[in-house]
């Protein structure tokens, strides 16, 4: 029985109305993580909206900025200002790609004369946990996941979108899940970026750090909102045969009973 | 010889600060400082007294309050405690205050070795801060050149209730004019953290710290 | 033009030093267990402060105004250090600051100086100059003499031992105080430390410290500390000499309120520091009785230069994000091969260095933000990191395998058929990438499964299924 259901409060009440949601699936889910997509796609059709994707889209740039590659950043911001010029709400499964946005889009549209259409568009960008709790106005999305879950909060949506309780809200409403909480969460996981392959020995000392809480845990599986992060962190448990995999939050907020 | 160094010197002056003028570039017009920390402490007397005890025994600090008229004894008791005899105090400390007793020796100024073969020093104090548990000596006649506090292993410092304030701000404003004179805040006894994060009371400066509050 | 940041322009890059250090297992003990302590106790002092971030943002202010004023203040604060008996004198680099303390000394006949931590003569390699001047400079923080004493290089900008534990201090002690017992506690080699240098302070004729903060509307100067070394070398010499980075000064002496409440609780946890002392001039009767200010640009007038980093001078040398860095807290110090580490190292080094002797410490952050998110003075490192590896990139510094891959990454991310191309591409080098692996990626990770349909491939067949 569902905390929720036995206080006799009605979910549906709560949740806002239909919405046309435009998904940013960013560049790297796109290639390597199509599944986070599905997954997104499923919940929130399920929730009773409507999803678009308008193939023109690529990325958000910031690997380019990051690395210190502005040219090439800022033409790639410039697109996805065109890709999603008119949408009513832009739902990102990335914290990193949304930090992007809000943190380095003002910035650069400030040097290409683009602040206009950069200050019209950051209302409508949602990391997805941030779209679910903040926009939809859920947190119970009817999800069956019998499994310990831990959530690995990456650096992007602990420091720049303050993600606070708002992915643990959502996991804890998860018909069958264990939460368990990860010790020293706070710490950077070692991916960044390019900083993995230029600096591999410290990543992946950093790595060893992160893998040691999650381990501690006990936990099967280590979510969060970030494919990068769960991409290195995912490598490393499977390097090592843990027995602890990773698997993105909308992945985990998609499976119902019997279908994972 | 001289001339060419003044020359030199000069010279760097006024490079350097050419090279700041054209590095600020264009200024703006100067926007005041956002003040909005807390300035002013909100505790009565007596609240101000216990937090500033806690801090001073959180530094492992000796405390001791008492009445104006009892001051000498309580200076006889801390002396007494710490079996501190030979006793350096500033020239302009009040003698009545001095219990018999002990060897009070007025600072004429000493050699640093003489001060160093002292038990300690005696002095009062220009304010003190609540929050940090620190004193603010500005080395007055009754408070002492700098060596007198730093040099002895041992210092006995009084600090009159009404000279306590609760914040940071409050305890720069109050040195007041004697802001430029030479200023020493001491919170605790000396101390390092330097050896494994460990804290190790007392390195070079006096490695025991009492104070008398006169309420 | 001699610039110069200790020894960075000859150290190796980051990722070599790194490896080596990574290798160093007591090390990284060590440095873990110190940075673990810090953190936790600053989280508690500043986690008392309902103003904390009032405070913050009044320093960011306060520094702001001053570098957008720093002629006028630097004059202000040398016309009040002359009147209160002060001597200004100006250093365009660190040779020539050098050779006016070596003058000073000399022009007093002195062969000994006792010295309290300044990273300013760490920066100007100071102590090599006296040395070769006959002049014995004795470093009297407990930190920097066992870094002397042990021939080492600091490590850390407040706590710069921290990668030595007490059973490695207690030998160095040991073979260079000529002791033949000491004790094992860190009260007994504080102990020692005390009975080496008391001596030396109490008969050595010229001080030198360097400063906290310079107020450049009295003049004064203002020295934050612990152990009371700071107040041997200031109050006992008979001549002092202070030497500071133009950017230390601050405006008004009030504006002491906001920066005595963020510093002690940022470096060192405490509420407040056991020691500051605030000096204006010489005052007679009481302390040195000739005092020299030497005012240090060695590139910081470079960094003023560049708006976009400028926020770098804020810095208050707090050490509060070399303790909060994941990175800093695998390696320690000296791998960033600056006696500035951690990641204010990362850009003040390459900045006042030049970007040419550094530009592998720019990419020496994951950029996780955490010391952003605990600097007093709210300098937006990782910001700064981005706009340094900027800098790099557009003057031709990166390497050429990274241009080409960015630039054909930016080709193909600037349209969405190319992109879809290039997923084809990877999908049918999926076997092969998944034997070989990744480069850097591969040694500790597996990759993950490449999927046969991106999504955009899923979204197109949707309708169709």
């Amino acid at each position: 029985m569902h905390l929720l259901d036995t206080l006799g409060v009605d979910v549906e009440t709560r949740r806002s109305s239909p919405v046309l949601i435009s998904l940013f699936i960013t560049c790297y889910n796109d290639t390597l993580f199509p599944g986070t997509g599905r997954a997104v796609v499923r919940v929130l059709e399920r929730l009773g909206h409507t999803v678009e994707f308008r193939e023109s889209q690529t990325c958000c740039g910031q690997m380019h900025y990051n690395t210190g590659y502005h040219p090439e950043a800022v033409r790639i911001m410039r697109k996805f200002l065109q890709d999603f010029r008119g949408a009513e709400v832009i739902c990102v499964p990335s914290a990193s790609c949304v930090a992007m946005i809000r943190d380095h889009y003002p910035k650069m549209a400030a040097e290409a004369g683009m602040e206009r259409e950069v200050a019209d568009i950051l209302p409508l960008v949602f990391e997805f946990t941030e779209l679910l709790t903040d926009k939809l106005g859920v947190t119970d999305v009817g999800a069956t996941y019998p499994h310990s879950v831990t959530l690995h909060t990456s650096c992007h949506a602990l420091r720049s979108l303050h993600a606070g309780d708002r992915p643990q809200r959502l996991l804890q409403e998860v018909r069958g899940l264990d939460y368990l909480q990860l010790p020293a969460s706070d710490q950077c996981c070692g991916f960044g970026g390019t900083f993995a392959i230029k600096n591999a020995e410290v990543s992946t000392a950093m790595l060893s750090e992160k893998m040691r809480s999650i381990l501690e845990t006990g936990a099967e599986v280590c979510t969060g909102a970030d494919n990068s992060c769960l991409m290195h962190i995912g490598g490393g448990l499977s390097r090592q045969r843990a027995t602890a995999r990773c698997v993105h939050i909308a992945e985990i907020l998609a499976s119902e009973e019997g279908h994972e | 010889m001289v001339e060419e160094s003044r020359c030199a010197l000069s010279s760097a002056r006024e490079e350097v600060l050419a090279r700041v003028r054209t590095s600020i570039g264009t200024r703006a017009a100067e926007q005041e400082v956002i003040r909005e920390y807390r300035q002013a402490g909100q505790l009565s007397e007596p609240g101000r007294i216990n937090l500033f005890v806690d801090r001073l025994e959180d530094y492992n600090a000796g405390v001791y309050r008492c009445a104006a008229p009892d001051l000498p004894d309580t200076i006889a008791a801390a002396l007494t405690a710490r079996q501190k005899h030979r006793i350096i105090v500033p020239p302009g400390f009040p003698a009545e205050y001095l219990p018999p007793g002990f060897d009070f020796i007025r600072d004429q100024g000493f050699e640093y070795t003489q001060l160093d073969a002292t038990d300690g020093a005696l002095t009062a104090a220009t304010a003190a801060i609540a929050m940090t548990g620190s004193i603010i000596l500005t080395h007055s006649e009754t408070e002492g050149r700098r060596a007198l506090t730093l040099i002895p292993d041992y210092h006995l410092c009084i600090v009159r209730a009404n000279q306590l304030v609760e914040t940071v701000p409050e305890g720069i404003r109050a040195l007041g004019a004697r802001r430029t004179s030479p200023v020493t805040t001491i919170a605790g006894p000396s101390a390092t953290a330097d050896i494994e994060m460990t804290r190790v009371k007392g390195v070079h400066g006096p490695r025991t710290l009492d104070v008398i509050i006169i309420l | 033009m001699s610039i110069r940041v200790g020894e960075s322009a000859e150290a190796a890059t980051f990722p070599k030093a790194a490896k080596k250090l990574l290798a160093n297992t007591q090390l990284r003990r060590n440095v873990r267990r110190a940075t673990d302590t810090i953190r936790n106790k600053r989280a508690k002092v500043v986690g008392e402060m309902p103003d904390w971030e009032q405070l913050r943002t009044a320093a960011q202010q306060i520094k702001q105004r001053t570098l957008r004023n720093l002629d006028s203040y630097l004059e202000q604060f040398e016309k009040a250090c002359t009147a209160a008996g002060g001597k200004v004198h100006w250093a365009r680099d660190a040779d020539e600051a050098n050779k006016i303390v070596v003058d000073i000394i000399r022009g007093h006949g002195q062969k000994e100086v006792i010295k309290v931590k300044t990273m300013t003569s760490d920066e100007t390699r100071l102590n090599k100059a006296l040395e070769a001047a006959g002049i014995a400079p004795y470093e009297t923080d407990l930190a920097d003499l066992i870094i002397q004493l042990g021939n080492d290089k600091p490590s850390h900008i407040v706590v710069p031992a921290l990668h030595r534990n007490k059973s490695e201090i207690r030998q160095i002690f040991m073979d260079t105080m000529g002791l033949t017992e000491l004790g094992h506690k860190p009260e007994d080699l504080a102990a020692a430390a005390r009975d080496y240098l008391r001596e030396r302070f109490l008969r050595v004729k010229v001080g030198f410290s360097g400063a906290n903060f310079a107020i450049a509307e009295t003049g004064s100067v203002c020295v934050v500390e612990s152990e009371g070394n700071g107040r041997m070398c200031i109050t006992l010499p008979d001549v002092l000499i202070t030497m500071f980075g133009i950017e230390k000064i601050i405006p008004t002496f009030d504006d002491l309120e906001v920066f005595l409440q963020l510093l002690p609780r940022s470096a060192t946890g405490e509420r407040m520091n056991p020691y500051n002392s605030i000096w204006t001039g010489v005052t007679p009767g009481d302390g040195p009785k000739e005092f020299h200010v030497v005012l240090l640009d060695n590139g910081r007038t470079r960094v003023l230069a560049d708006e976009e980093s400028r926020e770098t001078l804020h810095c208050i040398r707090c050490a509060a994000c070399l303790n909060a860095c994941p990175v800093y807290r695998q390696t320690g110090g000296h791998a960033y091969g600056s006696i500035y580490s951690g990641p204010i190292g990362a850009i003040l080094t390459p900045q006042l260095q030049g970007m040419e002797h550094s530009t592998s410490l720019p990419y020496a952050s994951s950029l996780c933000g955490a010391c952003y998110e605990v600097c007093p003075v709210k300098i937006n490192i990782p910001e700064i990191l981005i706009h340094l590896r900027r800098k790099i990139v557009e003057s031709g510094g990166a390497p050429m395998t990274e241009r080409m891959g960015m630039a054909v990454a930016g080709f193909t991310l600037e349209d969405s058929g190319r992109l879809g191309a290039a997923q084809k591409l990877v999908q049918l080098g999926r076997q092969p990438l998944d034997a070989l692996g990744l480069p850097g990626w591969s040694v500790a990770r597996d990759l993950p499964a490449i999927p046969t349909e991106s999504f955009r491939e899923w979204w197109k067949n949707r309708g169709a299924r």
